[in-house]
């Protein structure tokens, strides 16, 4: 059975999402499997507003708050041997409260290095990155092919990551 | 999601039919998270198309209703807080249409 895309949300969110004109850029970006994923190290990406407090400011949501149709496009660094009780969210659209109940539901650190003691995969990246899932009205993501994704893309080559798992809130 | 995945075009996607927010499962719930990590590293190991979507089987153990209400903010958005009531109005439009 397909995946229904909207089976969880209300018919307005449902709505104000149909509304996008976007469409996927051809071709699409591809870049085979270095290696096999044994032996690769993995990167973590979530855009679910995850900050460690203390090291890194919230995203701005007080702008947000402001301008309803901005939304941060700045990125967090989590580091991946980080306490999950230094970990916070600053993310108007999800229930924040869910989501620091089990900080594995959106950043899978403990699962991963569960998949690299069971040898199923190579490695765990030294930091995770963190974004905030929403970009604003129109939704753009202009600031984040230019500026911010190509800055991870670089802190992930220089730890030596082979590929990335994203996790989207 | 993968009304998002195709629009942005992710290079190679497992779609969830999970609540939003919940991107791996349900919290504490290590069997599942585990499931579909696992899911994910065999779409990266033979996925062999650009934008490829697989649909995991994997299902949400609890009622749609109560998860629905479970991921949302206490309070709306300021996009839905600001856009909601233009987006109500259509919507009433569109069922006074087909009642017509």
């Amino acid at each position: 059975m397909p995946v229904d895309s909207f089976k969880y949300l209300p018919r307005l969110i449902a709505m104000f999402y149909q509304t996008t004109t976007r469409e996927a850029e051809y071709p699409i970006p591809w870049t085979p499997l270095p290696l096999p994923v044994e032996e690769c190290t993995f990167g973590l990406v979530t855009s679910g507003g995850l900050y460690h407090k203390g090291s890194e400011p919230p995203f701005d949501l007080e702008r947000e708050k402001q301008e309803p149709t901005w939304g941060d496009p700045t990125f967090r660094k989590i580091p991946t041997e980080v306490d999950f009780d230094q970990i916070r969210i600053s993310h108007l659209h999800i229930n924040q409260a869910m989501v620091l109940d089990d900080i594995n539901v959106l950043l899978p650190i403990d699962r991963m290095r569960e998949l690299v003691d069971a040898e199923r995969i190579g490695g765990l990246a030294e930091n995770a990155y963190s974004f905030m899932g929403f970009q604003g009205y129109p939704p753009g993501a202009s600031e984040w092919r230019e500026t911010y994704g190509p800055q991870v893309a670089d802190l992930f080559h220089s730890e030596g990551v082979d590929c990335v798992l994203l996790t989207p809130a | 999601m993968p009304f998002w995945a195709e629009k942005i075009g992710v290079p190679r996607t497992l779609a969830v039919e999970f609540p939003f927010g919940q991107t791996l499962g349900r919290a504490h719930d290590t069997a599942q998270q585990m499931r579909v990590l696992r899911q994910c590293l065999d779409v990266l190991t033979h996925a062999d198309t650009p934008g490829e979507i697989v649909h995991s089987q994997e299902a949400w153990p609890q009622p749609v209703a109560e998860a629905q209400k479970a991921w949302q903010p206490n309070e709306p958005s300021p996009i839905i807080a600001e856009l909601g009531p233009r987006i109500r109005e259509i919507l009433r439009e569109g069922r006074r249409n087909n009642q017509d």
